[in-house]
């Protein structure tokens, strides 16, 4: 999914505008950044700053007000069209894997069943064997049988970012991945993703409040009402 | 690897007692839908039965109603007014009859009989031409009469059941005191035969001291005309002819309008059971939003959820019909009896038919109603959007 130029993620003017009442919120103002491939981004900002929502349009979970997103040299958002969220889906089951700060397991599946959900729904070639694998390489080899409640929160993320890895994405967004964890598990978690980053070359955006994680990734970038200021 | 079906199955069983509610609510409608279907269909076969195990078509009695008269017969009651027995002979030569066959119904009061009494119900027969008009009748013990004149008795198989009888015991005709010889017993026929007590027509005419008899059954000859016969034996002095065909019309018409009822009833039942589903499936969708939205990022399209959430419905639909059907297989025989209860005239043998295609049939119709409730369910949680879903801060 990457150009010859090795730019993974490219966004030009990217806006976003909610309407609270009859009040227009500029969440998103027109920013502009390329992520290469390989490249672990974390962003940093306070609440408000828009973080968020720039990650959730370059992760396609929302369409911009304006500006347009590239995907591997691909066009995604241009021209001020929508896309449904049905053409929204088909792209990110193609390119990326999500974790959130609330895990989202489902309570009644085991570990290994959480993992393989997304396989239910779609399954990329290559990805057998890959839930073993995701969880022999995260360390969770001995809780495959267990449900989510009889495993730590710690061990609940891991779960996580194997079900997000699972159908081998290009990018792996991290919205807050260690906004639960206690300061010893989000070191772990940090240290799983530097190693992803690392060893696999995943393409990491990760969405922090932590400064000790946001610094774990080559390229810090700090939001500001809805700006980027890059150090 | 897990299936989608294991997704689903996986969802109900999160909160359980909520699940097994509703499993409940489809199971007792289902229940109640078979039963009532099975009825439908058993009732009627049932009452056919009777009529044709009568072994004649048209039956000739004194004047009175006909209808009370005939459910009296079907009963093993008495009809309380006499023709002449040479009547018989008028009608049996009529080109249109094939056999004839008199028949004189008696009841005694018995004291020993329940608690309190009852009465004691004697037919009796000639020994000639009512076991042609019965072919079917199978002996368990013995056989029919020695002779017209004999002092005994063919019980049905229940009455023997009842009265704890044997080939060869003596059974003592209440109020007047006369000893009847048992000689045979009956295999079960599934009509009100089983409660019969068969005597002879001379000797139940000499034990009651009536010389004429209560009716006469008449079989009508293959493609003979019925109409025709019956005008003619209209003709005949003080009598009225009954025609079982009528009879079973009118009785029909009288258990419909209860089967109509009944038939709303369970209609609400299972509109109540959907409610039900619909309020099971929907909060589970609502409780779930953030789930459905995580299963959209991991790549669901809004037709897969659909389908997910249509798979828990048809999970509990068709888990709560095959118990509810199931229930009702066990349970026939109760409501065999709660249906004897409420009905004005239930004839012998199964009222409650079910079988398995009467069955697949209900599952069908319980599956189809719970996939169309469970459409907007499955419709508000494909709609949901992953981003609405998890959002936690700008």
């Amino acid at each position: 999914m990457t150009t010859g130029n090795g730019v993974s993620l490219a966004a030009r003017g990217l806006t976003r505008v909610y309407r609270r009442g009859s009040e227009d919120i500029r969440a998103l103002d027109g920013v502009s950044l390329q992520i290469r491939r390989g490249e672990f981004v974390s962003f940093m900002g306070t609440s408000g700053s828009g973080k968020t929502t720039l990650v959730n349009l370059l992760g396609c979970l929302d369409n911009p007000t304006s500006g347009e997103l590239e995907l591997a040299g691909r066009s995604i958002f241009g021209g001020g069209r929508a896309l449904s969220e049905r053409e929204l889906t088909r792209i990110r089951r193609e390119v990326f894997g999500y974790i959130f700060q609330n895990f989202y397991l489902i309570p009644t599946l085991t570990v290994r069943e959480n993992v393989a959900l997304p396989l239910a729904f779609y399954r990329k070639p290559g990805s057998e064997g890959e839930v073993e694998r995701l969880l022999r390489l995260l360390g969770m080899e001995h809780r495959l049988d267990h449900l989510p409640g009889q495993i730590s929160g710690g061990e609940m993320q891991r779960v996580a970012i194997a079900r997000a890895l699972v159908n081998r994405p290009e990018i792996l967004l991290a919205d807050e991945p260690t906004g639960n964890l206690d300061t010893q598990r989000s070191a772990e978690i940090g240290e799983i993703l530097q190693d992803l980053n690392r060893s696999a070359g995943l393409t990491i955006v990760m969405v922090t409040h932590n400064p000790g994680l946001a610094r774990l990734g080559g390229r810090l970038i700090e939001m500001r009402d809805g700006r980027l200021h890059e150090g | 690897m897990i299936s989608r079906f294991q997704i689903a199955y996986k969802n109900l069983l999160r909160k359980k007692a909520r699940t097994l509610l509703t499993l409940v609510g489809i199971m007792l409608s289902s229940w109640v839908l078979v039963s009532l279907l099975g009825f439908n269909r058993g009732y009627e076969a049932a009452l056919n039965r009777d009529i044709d195990n009568m072994g004649y078509q048209l039956m000739v009695m004194a004047k009175g109603c006909p209808y009370e008269a005939a459910t009296m017969m079907l009963q093993g009651g008495t009809g309380l007014r006499y023709i002449e027995q040479s009547m018989v002979d008028s009608i049996v030569h009529r080109s249109e009859v094939d056999k004839v066959t008199p028949i004189l119904m008696q009841a005694f009061f018995d004291p020993d009989k329940g608690d309190g009494g009852g009465i004691a119900g004697y037919f009796g027969v000639d020994a000639e031409t009512f076991p042609t008009m019965k072919p079917f009748f199978r002996f368990r013990q013995g056989g029919w009469f020695h002779d017209e004149q004999a002092a005994e008795a063919v019980m049905g198989y229940e009455a023997a059941e009842l009265e704890q009888r044997e080939v060869g015991d003596k059974i003592l005709v209440p109020e007047k005191n006369v000893q009847l010889k048992v000689v045979g017993i009956l295999e079960r026929t599934g009509t009100q035969d089983d409660g019969t007590i068969f005597v002879p027509l001379k000797t139940l005419q000499k034990i009651s001291g009536i010389d004429k008899i209560t009716t006469i059954g008449i079989k009508v000859k293959k493609d003979a005309d019925s109409a025709k016969l019956e005008a003619a034996l209209y003709q005949l002095p003080d009598v009225q002819v009954v025609s079982f065909t009528q009879v079973k019309q009118t009785i029909m018409k009288l258990v419909a309008t209860a089967r109509v009822m009944v038939l709303s009833i369970a209609i609400i039942a299972m509109l109540i059971a959907m409610a039900g589903v619909v309020n099971t499936i929907l909060m589970s969708v609502l409780e779930r939003l953030q789930e459905i939205g995580i299963l959209k990022t991991m790549g669901a399209m809004p037709g897969d959820i659909f389908i997910l959430v249509w798979t828990e419905t048809l999970i509990l639909c068709s888990s709560g019909g095959v118990a509810g059907i199931g229930l009702a297989f066990v349970f026939a025989r109760l409501s065999d009896i709660l249906v004897r209860r409420v009905l004005p005239y239930a004839p012998g043998g199964e009222l409650v038919a079910i079988d398995l295609k009467l069955a697949l049939l209900t599952l069908a119709v319980i599956v189809v109603v719970g996939l169309l409730s469970g459409i907007y369910p499955a419709w508000k949680a494909g709609r949901v959007r992953p981003l609405e879903s998890i959002r936690s801060e700008g």
